[in-house]
This record gives structure tokens, C-alpha cells and sequence, in this order.
């Protein structure tokens, strides 16, 4: 491989001592001063997006992890059946979960097992997304929910009825490699 | 204890407080507030961005619909906010500190700041004998001469404001040893080698000045200016002659190198590295919080503020307003005088000690407030657009160039002086 050798630009005397150096980079800053100053003045079109009026969302990526939720299937059966794979995979331990029979009477009695507690606390959760990767059942999901607030640490434990709220339905059978997602 | 009263001059010491109390708690703080909001949005445009522009009077707590913003420009109530916030914030000093000397610290860089400001002439002089009358019927003997616009007209200022303005290394330096943990400590140790090295240059950049003047009183310095054209722009009174004009040449380079050792002084970007956050977490003060923390913030910018007060005084006029010959001729020409009656029969521009007009000593006053802020978004200008030196560069810069540099301006200047004095 032949080796370059990159020359270092050669400063003239009024660069080595910020002279010129100077002026440039004063006027570089002072050029985008001015014209952010025009910008907002004139109320025109503007680099920064002021969030809580105007959002991104349209363009969040597919991939994009927000907060994780459960999701039913199309036949409002509830996808988890309390593995606790995705509890114990949790890295700062977010996720607790309480399993429970399936009561021999139910119709989906022979799916066993589904949580009867199932809380995911949001000041721990870290979205790195391993809950639904780990998850055999496809129950598990990041939706795109990002501005997760609360005013005391209660409000920010999602329990059960929180997280099939925030996770909706789910259909068909296997989609967790399909665009689906 | 009558003799003692009628020992006092009232009308001295009244006018002297009601100085204090407007200089320092009407315009220097709420000037520090400000430039603390005028460099965040400065720097917020200099970035592409928009800063905070949301802080208005908060309506909205008390159930209204929207928030008032000031003028329509957001975010004029930031600073009051960031106040409050300060105030309300836990005050908390660590187990491990010396209490006494981390209590006195921030007092010790906030007090020097707002004490230099004594000197400052923030304006002319401002005649209030129209309350004389007013006086008298409460049965005072009313203004026999026109008020200074200075809180103290002292005969040493420059002086004065250094050796005040060096007490403020104390408080970097007791604040960086007695929070007792090693990155306010080598906060703390840089300040005072940088402080100590660029106060030489610092001291030796205004010798020419001082003997161009021949004068160490800060508000007559001002007077000359105003009459024989500022340091800087000589365009009228003697300023035309020769001499001024080529002693151009000293006085800029004493110019640069006040400010740059203003900069240092003040611990400003590109000198910060008292507090340089990249790696000392942020240097002297990181031990503190609540209002101590604010208390050297506020010193902070108030140095700035009296350090741009003294270079406008001492460079760019003070008070004075450029160009008033030209000025008064177009002004006399178009007939202002008489369109503007109340104005006065003449249209002055320039000060004459003891019959300046009031509203012209209001407009000087106006003026000088408006140079510094000028000089202030300077600072922030410079902050935002270079990098900080290495320690080693600074060092450098500072003995091996600038100290020089200052020493060779004196001589410079006193040739030049020579020459001209036959
Ligand atoms: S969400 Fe998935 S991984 Fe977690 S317990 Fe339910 S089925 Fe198992
Ligand atoms: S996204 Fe990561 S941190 Fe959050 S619940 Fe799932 S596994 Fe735990």
C-alpha cells in the first residue's frame, strides 16, 4: 500500500499568531449569528425545532425503541405466557413479573400460563430493546412512545393494563422480523 | 453629637448612596443578569439555534391562556427565573471542607467585582438645580453645583481598580483549596499563575495611556476625551493634531493587549481554564451550589461588566458621545434648537463642566451603558468563536509576548512623546 504523506499546511506568520486566524473565525460566527438573527426576526423557516408544538414523528425510524409494551393477538388472547425470559434478560432490571394459571375452564387453557402481574418500570428501563428480542411469543414490543413523564414514581411503573394499552393488537403469526414490527 | 451631625455634608452623603444604590443594585446586577441571558441566546444563534425564548410573565399558573412575553422578544424573564432557582435550590457543603474559608470565598469574588465600580464615571455630571426650588420648601439649601456621575471621584483610578480587582484571585484561590477535592484545587492553583502573569501586562498596557493623559483621574480622563476626541478615534478638539495621530500606533497596541489581559483576567474563554469544564468538571466552583455557586457566577460577569467599563473609559471615550462637532454643526444648521424649544437654546453635544444640561448628562449616562454593552457582546462574540489555550500556550503568551510587547509599547510611547515636545 503506498503511504501518504500528508503535508501540514504551512501557516503564515498573521496565522501563527491568530491574527487573520482570527477575523475568519470571527466572522464565521458572526455570519451564522446574523443570519439565525434574520431567521427568527423574520420569523422564517428555522434550524431548531421547537418541540412541544412541532414534532419529528413522522420520521422516526422503524427501528426506533421507545417504550416497551405487551400486545394481544388477533384474537384478543393475551401473546405472554409468563416465561419471565424477558425479566430475567432485563438489564437494569426493569421488568417484574407475577405469573399465573390459566384456569382449565378458560378457552385458552391449554396455553397454560399468563401473567397475573406484569409491571415494567420506566424510571429503570434503559429501551435497549432485549425484552423483545428475547421474547418467544412475540408479546413483547418497543413501540415509538418516547416522552414517557409522570409527576411521581407510581405513574412511571407501567402495569399490565398500562402496557396493553400502550401495545394494542398484533396480528398474524410470526412478525417479528416483518415490516410489521 | 450636633457638632458632629452638622460635621457632615447630607447633601454629599445622600447623593453618594442613592449613586451606590443605583449603580450597583439598578444597573450592574441587573446588567449581570442580563448578559448572562444575552450570551445564552448570543450563543444561540452563533449555533443555529434559538436559545431560551420562552420565559415570559407566567399567566399561565394563574390560569390564563398564554404567557406574556416581554416587548415580544421570549425569554426576558429567564434571568429572573434562573434567580429564583437559585435561591431555591439546596445549599449544600460537602463533609470534607474548610466551612469558614468556603463560606468566604464567593463573597471574596463577588465583593471586589462590584467594588471597582466606585470609580467608574458612568457619566457626566448631572445638574439637578431644577429641584432646587422644590428643596427649599422642605427647607434643605438645594444643589449649589451639578452632581458627578461618579460614585467615588477618585484621583487614583485605574489604580484603584486593580488593586481592588486582584483581591477577586483570592476567592478563586480559597474556593479551590478549601473545597478540599483536586479538581477545584488545580482549578484554583492555574487561576492565580494566570491571574498573577497577564496583571503585569494588565498594568503595563495602560502606562501609555496614562501618560498621554498625564492624568490618573478616571472621569477626567473622560472630559478629555470628550473634548480632544477618544484615545482611539481622534477625529476632533486636539485630537487632529500629528502627534495624536501617530501615537495611534501605541494606543492600539495597548488596547489589544488590555483586552486580551482582560479576558485572562476575568477567566474568560479563550483563558478559562480556572474552570475549563472539558477537564477540570468546572474548575474552581464545582464543590458548590444554591446561591454560593451564583455568587461566583454573578462576580464573573461582573467583572466582565466593570472590566468593559474601564476599557470604554479608558479607549473609547467613556461617556462621551463621538463626533459632537459634526454633530452640533448639522444640528445648528437644520434648526434644532428651535424645533426642539425645550431642548434648551443650544443644541451641546459636549460636556462643559458645570453647565451640562440635564438631559444631556441622562444621554451620557445612556451612552457609557451602551458602549459596554457593546464591549459585553464583544466578549461573548470571542467566547463562542475561539478555543480555549493550553496551559503551556497561555504561560507563554503571556510572558513571552505580551509582557514584552507591553513594556516595548511604554518606551514606544514615550519616544513618540519626546519627539513631539520640543
Ligand atoms: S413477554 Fe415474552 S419473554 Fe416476557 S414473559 Fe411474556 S412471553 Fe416471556
Ligand atoms: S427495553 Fe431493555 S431495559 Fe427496557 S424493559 Fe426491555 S429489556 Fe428491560
Amino acid at each position: 500500500m503506498a503511504t501518504i504523506i500528508v503535508q501540514r499546511p504551512k501557516l503564515a506568520w498573521h496565522e501563527r499568531w491568530f491574527i487573520s486566524t482570527l477575523v475568519k473565525g470571527l466572522k464565521i460566527t458572526l455570519g451564522h449569528a446574523l443570519k439565525t438573527f434574520r431567521e427568527i426576526v423574520g420569523g422564517k423557516e428555522k434550524v431548531t425545532m421547537e418541540y412541544p408544538e412541532q414534532k419529528w414523528d413522522a420520521n422516526l425510524p422503524s427501528y426506533y425503541r421507545g417504550a416497551p409494551a405487551l400486545v394481544t393477538d388477533e384474537q384478543e388472547r393475551e401473546r405472554c405466557v409468563s416465561c419471565q425470559l424477558c425479566e430475567f434478560i432485563c438489564p437494569p432490571k426493569a421488568i417484574r413479573i407475577t405469573p399465573g394459571e390459566i384456569p382449565s375452564d378458560d378457552p385458552w387453557a391449554k396455553v397454560e400460563k399468563r401473567p397475573k402481574e406484569f409491571d415494567i418500570d420506566m424510571t429503570r428501563c434503559i429501551y435497549c430493546g432485549m425484552c423483545e428480542e428475547v421474547c418467544p411469543e412475540q408479546a413483547i414490543y418497543l413501540r415509538k412512545d418516547y416522552a414517557i413523564t409522570g409527576e411521581s414514581r407510581a405513574e412511571l411503573m407501567h402495569n399490565k393494563k398500562k402496557l396493553y394499552e400502550i401495545g394494542g393488537k398484533r396480528v398474524g403469526l410470526v412478525n417479528k422480523w416483518n415490516e410489521l414490527k | 453629637m450636633a457638632a458632629l451631625l452638622a460635621s457632615f455634608d447630607f447633601a454629599f452623603l445622600i447623593t453618594s448612596v442613592v449613586k451606590i444604590v443605583f449603580l450597583t443594585f439598578l444597573v450592574i446586577l441587573p446588567m449581570v443578569a442580563y448578559s448572562v441571558y444575552a450570551e445564552r441566546r448570543f450563543s444561540a444563534i452563533i449555533q443555529d439555534r434559538v436559545g431560551p425564548n420562552r420565559t415570559g410573565i407566567p399567566l399561565t399558573l394563574f390560569g390564563f391562556k398564554k404567557d406574556i412575553q416581554i416587548f415580544g422578544i421570549g425569554g426576558l424573564v429567564q434571568p429572573m427565573a434562573d434567580g429564583l432557582k437559585f435561591l431555591l435550590k439546596e445549599d449544600f457543603t460537602p463533609k470534607s471542607v474548610n466551612t469558614f474559608y468556603y463560606w468566604l470565598a464567593p463573597a471574596l469574588t463577588m465583593v471586589p467585582a462590584l467594588m471597582t465600580c466606585a470609580v467608574l464615571p458612568f457619566g457626566s455630571e448631572l445638574d439637578f438645580s431644577f429641584l432646587n426650588p422644590m428643596i427649599e420648601k422642605l427647607g434643605g439649601t438645594g444643589f449649589s453645583a451639578p452632581v458627578k456621575s461618579v460614585i467615588a471621584d477618585l484621583n487614583v483610578g485605574p489604580l484603584f481598580t486593580f488593586a481592588i480587582a486582584s483581591l477577586g484571585v483570592y476567592g478563586i484561590v480559597l474556593a479551590g483549596w478549601s473545597s478540599n477535592s483536586k479538581y477545584p484545587f488545580l482549578g484554583g492553583v492555574r487561576s492565580s499563575a494566570q491571574m498573577i502573569s497577564y496583571e503585569l501586562s494588565l498594568g503595563l498596557s495602560i502606562i501609555p495611556v496614562l501618560m498621554v493623559f498625564g492624568e490618573l483621574n478616571l472621569s477626567k480622563m473622560s472630559a478629555f476625551q470628550d473634548a480632544n476626541g477618544w484615545l482611539l478615534l481622534p477625529f476632533w478638539g486636539e485630537g487632529l493634531t500629528a502627534e495624536r495621530w501617530v501615537l495611534l500606533v501605541p494606543m492600539v497596541i495597548s488596547f489589544c493587549i488590555f483586552t486580551v489581559a482582560m479576558f485572562a483576567e476575568t477567566n474568560r474563554l479563550p483563558f478559562d481554564l480556572a474552570e475549563c469544564e472539558t477537564e477540570l468538571v468546572a474548575g474552581y466552583h464545582t464543590e458548590y451550589s444554591s446561591m454560593k455557586f451564583a455568587l461566583f457566577f454573578l462576580g464573573e460577569y461582573a467583572a466582565m461588566i466593570i472590566g468593559s467599563g474601564l476599557a470604554v473609559t479608558l479607549f473609547l471615550g467613556g461617556w462621551s458621545i463621538p463626533f459632537w462637532p459634526f454633530f452640533e454643526y448639522v444640528g445648528n444648521m437644520i434648526g434644532l434648537d428651535t424645533a426642539f424649544g425645550w431642548l434648551g437654546s443650544s443644541f451641546q453635544l459636549h460636556y462643559s463642566a458645570g453647565s451640562t444640561p440635564f438631559w444631556l448628562g441622562l444621554l451620557h449616562i445612556g451612552v457609557f451603558f451602551l458602549k459596554v454593552i457593546v464591549f459585553i457582546l464583544f466578549f461573548i462574540l470571542i467566547r463562542w468563536s475561539l478555543p480555549r489555550f493550553r496551559f503551556d500556550q497561555l504561560m507563554k503568551l503571556g510572558w513571552l509576548f505580551m509582557f514584552e510587547l507591553a513594556l516595548a509599547n511604554v518606551i514606544l510611547t514615550a519616544v513618540i512623546m519626546a519627539c513631539f515636545t520640543k
